[in-house]
């Protein structure tokens, strides 16, 4: 059997189903075929053990794009929102940081970081603004290339020579220099360290980190929240825009192949051999799986193909879920603390000793994590009295040396409660059920290459104008009909549904132009 | 008195000792690692070897690699412009191979060995651009530069020699054909190929025979003029025959920093290599654009007034007043066996139009002082040497 549709979409992720509700709002006739049995790719909320549910991959809220809550009119329910940042301390003497505001430390740091605070901020704002274009390409005569290229040079400028100096000066650094530099506390130091690098193969100190700072500022200045119901719920409201917009969404339907014919594509193989047809393929897919995998390089060429081959996807953070009797005594922690994201990174040089063994293929004894108790709030997430934990835990190189075996994942594991047990001395006795997420078991359940986060390094070679790579950055690819929607693509990762809209506008664009 | 020699860190081919005895000049170069004589002892001897009698080049030191595996046939198509399913088994090509961008990287000839497994030529080495070509594919790609020793015999006698020499049924095998011998006890492969514009044979043979080849090639082939011949003399040859020669009429694109430097095969005049019926290859998509939009660059061969070489002379459209200078000669010699001053050249479309006349600055000089002489040129369409034995099967025995 055979359909016809005006677009095919690969993979239900966030972004997919953006895009596709998009399409659909326009008139089109939209398919999306997702893997999994839910759609939400990485946005999902599921059950780790029986009667305890957690969102099973990403886990914080911070980045979804006010243009796509409104152009889809979403409303997310939130459990917690605008949350507090806590950064433990072994002796019970945490910091508190909330919006440009750090509690905790001294008057001359929290002048500092009220500064640091504002500078960044006005940063991350210009990259947002350029999180909702297509970049433009480079070296290009096209108008609207050079008009999106100017502005970008004129809002860099616009700042004033100080900050656009300042900008230039910081945008590919590290952001462990720029912290020594500011501030005095060590926790937090370690706490903006830990922002930079979550979801990265990036330590303090590797150059880029003030980047990925601005990425995650981007979003929403760094606020955070927890929807309630998990992530699940976004990805279910947005399944449900694009149900009412029109589109057919089936799961349980993995992709096997993106049919090329005479350089263009005509449409997709399902894996049980289900052929759909359309003109126009959308792919919510990593990259590398999109183009090496589904696509395949013989419909490509070499310097193109390359590129996508050398793309760097290795994921470094895990997921840890952890099924409690009760919540752990953290000293310190007064009760509402809980709803609060807690992260461990006592200093600066932590962070990067725990990256440290990452380059080498080795996990971290050390690590760090970013903690948060989602059933705190949101009751219906553990049985009665009962809670879960959810934290992304680094450093859990993808390529680990001698593999993923249970060893390994045990010792991974272990060697996380010791660092929890550090400020929660009870957590061990609390654990009645735990899940380790390595990025190797999120690349084999959400299909995305090395498991990383933002389906491929967000560092200044796979940015703006080179994402994923060099000559594909307008979510067409050099394959007549065929696009890609997901975290791979301009801006990146994060449940922010940039990518997914920017997409369904180059496509609908290009039928303009044609 | 022995002279000792320095060390140069050169390899040398396995017909090293072959050449050196005949060498008078002591005149080398260095090709891709290998020591390469630009002259053994008279160019022009050299020259009228290959015009009237037969010329054997070593042409061991040209890269080779040996592509093979189950995906080796759409692997080579999707790797250059032509389509490589015409060739046959047993048939070469000239190919040449693009960037993503469309700008050639090298040319070079095909050798289809057998169903599914090629031997690829060219002057400069692409190890890395192969390898990556490779990704996605079942290939397999090997460096056999070393492993085979090859010799070009060229020339009107060619044939007649390698008759003489033993190998029976050559008088069958067409231009761009290829055939096995065996030489004692090895296999010799002979390809009807060849940088000369001429008649002429290509050997490939392992390198333990090669001496033996070589003595046996020259005691049969005295009777024929047979002389072994240096670079220069080819260099002259190949610009009789039209040929391209990377760093002279293009500048492999890997390896070229400045834009605009770079030629497409659409403007080095090898369209017809460009089969656009093919789904994809490496360039197409640059291509097709370059097509629709029409190129910047043209090869031209030039047929020049006058006897001095127009080497590296800028091109304009009339010879005074308004000039426009529309481009540069890139090879340039005059031709003993046409007496034409002749050149190969690129300009600026749409200049350059076959049957058109353009004017070439000459420089020369004349004991220490330089002149300079505007020369009227008219571009022309087809090799300026292209003899009719050249193609012909079976060859005359000259």
């Amino acid at each position: 059997m055979t359909d016809k549709y005006d677009a095919i979409v690969v993979g239900g992720g966030h972004n997919g189903l953006v895009c596709s509700a998009l399409l659909a709002k326009s008139g089109k006739q939209v398919l999306l075929l997702e893997a999994n049995d839910q759609v939400g790719g990485a946005a999902v909320t599921r059950e780790f053990v029986d009667g305890y549910a957690v969102s099973a991959c990403a886990h914080l809220l911070y980045q979804l794009q006010p243009s796509v809550r409104k152009e889809l009119k979403l409303s997310p329910k939130l459990a917690s929102e605008d949350m507090t940042t806590i950064t433990l301390d072994e002796k019970g003497e945490h910091l508190r940081i909330k919006g440009n505001s750090v509690e905790g430390v001294s008057d001359s740091d929290a002048a500092s970081y009220r500064d640091f605070h504002k500078r960044m901020t006005r940063f991350a704002d210009l990259l947002r603004t350029y999180f909702n274009k297509t970049p433009p390409r480079l070296g290009s005569s096209n108008f609207k290339d050079l008009l999106t290229l100017g502005q970008l040079g004129f809002d860099v400028r616009r700042m004033g020579k100080t900050e656009m100096q300042a900008f230039l000066r910081l945008i590919g650094m590290n952001i462990h220099d720029e912290v020594v530099e500011r501030f005095e506390s060590p926790l937090l130091k370690g706490a903006i360290s830990l922002d930079a690098v979550l979801g990265t193969h990036l330590g303090p100190r590797s150059p880029n980190t003030i980047m990925t700072y601005l990425y995650r500022l981007a979003g929403d200045h760094g606020r955070t929240a927890v929807p309630e119901g998990g992530m699940g719920s976004v990805s279910d409201e947005l399944a449900h825009a694009a149900r009412s917009a029109g589109v057919t969404i089936r799961t349980a339907m993995p992709v096997k192949r993106i049919v090329v014919n005479n350089g263009r594509v005509t449409g997709v193989e399902a894996e049980n051999g289900e052929r759909f047809d359309s003109l126009t393929v959308v792919s919510n897919a990593d990259p590398k799986r999109t183009m090496m995998d589904l696509v395949g390089a013989r419909h490509m060429e070499t310097g193109f193909t390359r590129r996508i081959h050398h793309l760097r996807s290795r994921g470094n953070a895990a997921k840890l879920h952890l099924a409690l009797d009760g919540l752990p005594t953290i000293d310190g922690l007064s009760k509402k603390d809980y709803a609060e994201r807690i992260v461990i990174a006592p200093d600066e040089h932590y962070v990067e000793r725990s990256f440290n063994p990452a380059k080498y293929g080795e996990s971290s004894p050390e690590p760090v994590v970013e903690m948060t108790f989602p059933s705190f709030r949101d009751a219906a997430l553990a049985p009665a009295g009962k809670h879960v934990m959810s934290a992304v835990v680094q450093y859990a190189p993808y390529d680990l040396k001698g593999g993923w075996s249970d060893e390994a994942r045990q010792e991974f594991e272990a060697a996380t409660i010791r660092t929890i047990e550090r400020y929660a001395p009870d957590i061990a006795q609390r654990i009645t059920a735990s899940e380790l997420l390595t990025p190797v078991d999120i690349e084999k359940e959400f299909h995305i290459t090395g498991g990383h986060w933002h389906h491929g390094e967000l560092t200044l070679d796979q940015f703006l104008f080179v994402r994923p790579v060099c000559g594909a950055a307008q979510y067409q690819m050099p394959v007549d009909g065929l696009f890609l929607c997901g975290a791979g693509a301009h801006p990146g990762g994060g449940v922010s549904g940039a990518a997914g809209r920017n997409a369904a506008r180059a496509i609908l664009n290009r039928e303009k132009a044609a | 008195m022995t002279v000792r020699e320095v060390f140069q860190g050169r390899l040398r081919s396995p017909f090293y000792s072959r050449l050196s005895a005949l060498d008078t000049v002591n005149q080398w170069h260095e090709w891709k690692g290998y020591s390469s004589a630009d002259v053994l002892y008279c160019e022009e001897t050299e020259y009228f070897a290959i015009r009237n009698a037969t010329a054997v080049f070593d042409l061991t030191p040209m890269t080779k690699y040996r592509i093979s595996g189950p995906d080796a046939a759409e692997y080579i198509n999707r790797l250059v412009t032509r389509d490589m399913d015409k060739i046959k088994p047993g048939r070469v090509a000239y190919a040449v191979w693009c960037d993503d961008r469309g700008q050639v990287i090298d040319d070079g000839t095909i050798f289809h060995l057998q169903q599914g497994e090629y031997r690829l030529c060219s002057q400069e080495r692409h190890y890395a651009w192969f390898k990556a070509a490779a990704i996605g594919f079942d290939v397999s790609i090997v460096v056999e530069t070393e492993d085979v020793a090859a010799l070009a015999v060229q020339g009107p006698t060619s044939f007649s020699v390698l008759s003489a020499m033993g190998l029976t049924g050559l008088e069958d095998l067409k231009p761009f054909g290829l055939t096995n011998f065996d030489f004692e006890g090895a296999d010799l492969m002979v390809s009807r190929t060849g940088f000369t514009g001429d008649l002429g044979y290509e050997l490939w043979i392992t390198p333990d025979k090669a001496e033996a080849l070589w003595d046996a090639l020259f005691e049969v082939g005295k009777h024929y003029g047979i002389r072994a011949m240096g670079t220069h003399a080819l260099e002259l040859a190949r610009v009789e025959a039209g040929y391209l020669a990377p760093f002279e009429e293009f500048l492999p694109a890997d390896t070229t920093v400045r834009t605009g430097r770079t030629r497409s095969p659409l403007e080095l005049g090898l369209g017809w290599l460009v089969d656009f019926k093919k789904p994809n290859f490496n360039g197409r998509r640059a291509l097709a654009e370059e097509k629709r939009r029409g190129s910047t660059w043209r090869l031209v061969k030039l047929d020049i007034e006058g006897n001095k070489a127009a080497d590296s002379s800028y091109i304009y459209t009339s010879e005074k007043g308004n000039k426009k200078e529309i481009g540069f000669v890139t090879s340039a010699v005059w031709s003993p066996i046409c007496k034409q001053n002749i050149a190969l050249g690129t300009v600026r479309t749409p200049h350059g139009e076959v049957g058109s006349d353009v004017w070439v600055e000459v420089y020369y000089q004349r004991e220490m002082h330089w002149s300079r002489a505007m020369a009227k040129a008219t571009v022309v369409d087809k090799p300026f040497w292209f003899p009719p034995r050249r193609s012909a099967t079976p060859p005359g025995p000259f």
